[in-house]
């Protein structure tokens, strides 16, 4: 079990407290939180990820303990923190300027 | 009692308001879907209880909303819109090959006989189809892999079928409308298409009169003819005898041709309504006058339609799926503004009044005739 935080828009949707629980089977990386969060979570199918390519959207970003992590490979493994709940594991909509 | 329920996309949520058949008071219902841009709403001819809704946003991408109450409340359903077998290319910007991508739903068109079924306008242009209320989409994929398909290339608003038109008279004529394609009519049930853009002549492509390329903003026609269309194209007005085989230009007297809106009078198959707007690079109203124009004759002889309207200092633009009317006698016009007005005219156009003044920039508009 991880500590995951939603941006406001993908919470409506979800139905979710800003930070909240989530199982992670297997191996903690990001493609394993998205996958757990798709499957817990049906309707953010696609507003976090490509369904078909599964490439991240390009104003997602994915923060943990103080870094950003979009750009690791999505099946590096995330901080041994969020492992053990101690930081969690951030979905975030990119700042827009204006 | 009748009344309207006028159905707001805008860029930052979905309104609501509602009146009774005299439509002179108004109930204002929203922001719902808040934060995001709501590119169309419109509820199903034969259940005004069943309404779809599509809410997008560049960060997070596409959600339908359906609604089986009237709107009171919303319930997100299937968003996977996946392009049928080998997606293939069309034109970039800088005309180098670009694989069809999908960026969002432009247009929802519930069927005429089942609400069950819609019809979906994407960008890149594509048409897709659910029969199970919106759960799971198909590609109706006979559209994107004509022959000219290839050769299509986005204007500056993106690659989008923006328009669908299904025949009141044979459930399997339809037509769409594509940003810098045109117009392509399916007498199939969606199998196969071909390009109805004959009679248009376009100075911003390099063969002005080419099959396919042409900039079409909006279409429309009056169920008790089918086989009359009018068009709003970046520059000029048009009509089609002949579901669009071919068209002639009535643009006539306007101060302006280019625009966006163009809808047809509920009981007038003859009396049509555009916006004018100054230009391709001037997008608000000529002299800062908002006007809506209205032909009684199909065309060719407008009338501009002021009372009501700013006729100083009005800069705003009406979108091309910004109009609607309802089919109560007198009939009821509307349009929104990007900046934020909801018009109304409850006398086919002679006047107007602002629903609302403050809302965000609207996207679109519909109604619903409620009996």
């Amino acid at each position: 079990m991880i500590r995951v935080v939603l941006p406001a828009h993908l919470r409506t949707l979800a139905h979710v407290n800003r930070e909240f629980d989530l199982d992670v089977p297997g191996p903690l990386t990001q493609r394993s939180v998205i996958d757990a969060l798709e499957a817990r979570f049906p309707v953010l199918l696609g507003t976090i990820r490509d369904p078909l390519t599964q490439k991240r959207r390009p104003y997602v970003r994915f923060f943990a303990c103080e870094e950003d992590l979009s750009h690791d490979s999505p099946d590096a493994a995330l901080p041994d923190a969020v492992a053990t709940r101690a930081e969690p594991f951030f979905v975030i909509g990119a700042m827009a300027g204006g | 009692m009748s009344g309207v329920r006028v159905l707001v996309g805008t860029r930052k949520g979905m309104f609501i308001l509602t009146s009774d058949g005299k439509r002179k008071t108004w109930v204002v219902s929203g922001p719902m879907l808040e934060g995001w841009e709501v590119y169309h709403v419109k509820g199903s001819p034969v259940d005004p209880n069943r309404i779809y809704a599509s809410q997008t946003t560049d960060w997070f991408g596409q959600i339908i909303q359906r609604s089986d109450d009237g709107g009171a409340t919303w319930a997100p359903v299937g968003n996977q819109f996946q392009y049928d077998g080998v997606t293939g290319t069309h034109q970039w910007y800088d005309g180098t090959p670009h694989p069809w991508e999908f960026a969002r739903v432009w247009h929802l068109e519930p069927s005429l006989s089942d609400p069950d079924t819609v019809l979906a306008g994407v960008e890149d242009a594509a048409l897709f189809r659910s029969s199970d209320g919106g759960e799971n989409w198909h590609e109706l994929s006979g559209l994107r892999t004509i022959g000219s398909g290839s050769s299509w290339q986005p204007g500056a608003g993106g690659m989008c079928l923006h328009t669908i038109l299904v025949s009141p008279s044979d459930a399997q004529r339809i037509w769409v409308a594509i940003s810098s394609a045109g117009v392509f009519r399916t007498d199939d049930g969606g199998v196969s298409w071909s390009p109805k853009n004959k009679g248009l002549h376009s100075e911003g492509i390099p063969d002005g009169d080419a099959e396919v390329g042409h900039c079409v903003h909006r279409i429309a026609l009056h169920p008790s003819r089918p086989d009359t269309l009018f068009m709003q194209k970046h520059w000029d007005v048009l009509r089609s005898d002949d579901a669009g085989d071919s068209w002639v230009e009535i643009s006539g007297n306007l101060p302006s041709d280019f625009g966006f809106v163009i809808d047809v009078h509920a009981h007038e198959p003859e009396t049509v309504y555009v916006v004018p707007i100054t230009s391709d690079s001037v997008h608000f109203p000529p002299e800062g006058k908002l006007r809506v124009y209205r032909s009684r004759s199909g065309g060719n002889e407008w009338e501009p339609l002021t009372k009501g309207l700013p006729q100083a200092n009005c800069y705003v633009d009406v979108l091309r799926d910004a109009m609607a009317v309802d089919s109560l006698d007198d009939c009821g016009v509307y349009f929104g503004t990007t900046g934020g007005q909801v018009y109304a005219s409850a006398n086919a156009g002679d006047s107007w009044e602002p629903i609302v003044r403050d809302l965000p920039a609207v996207l679109s508009v519909e109604v619903q005739t409620l009996a």
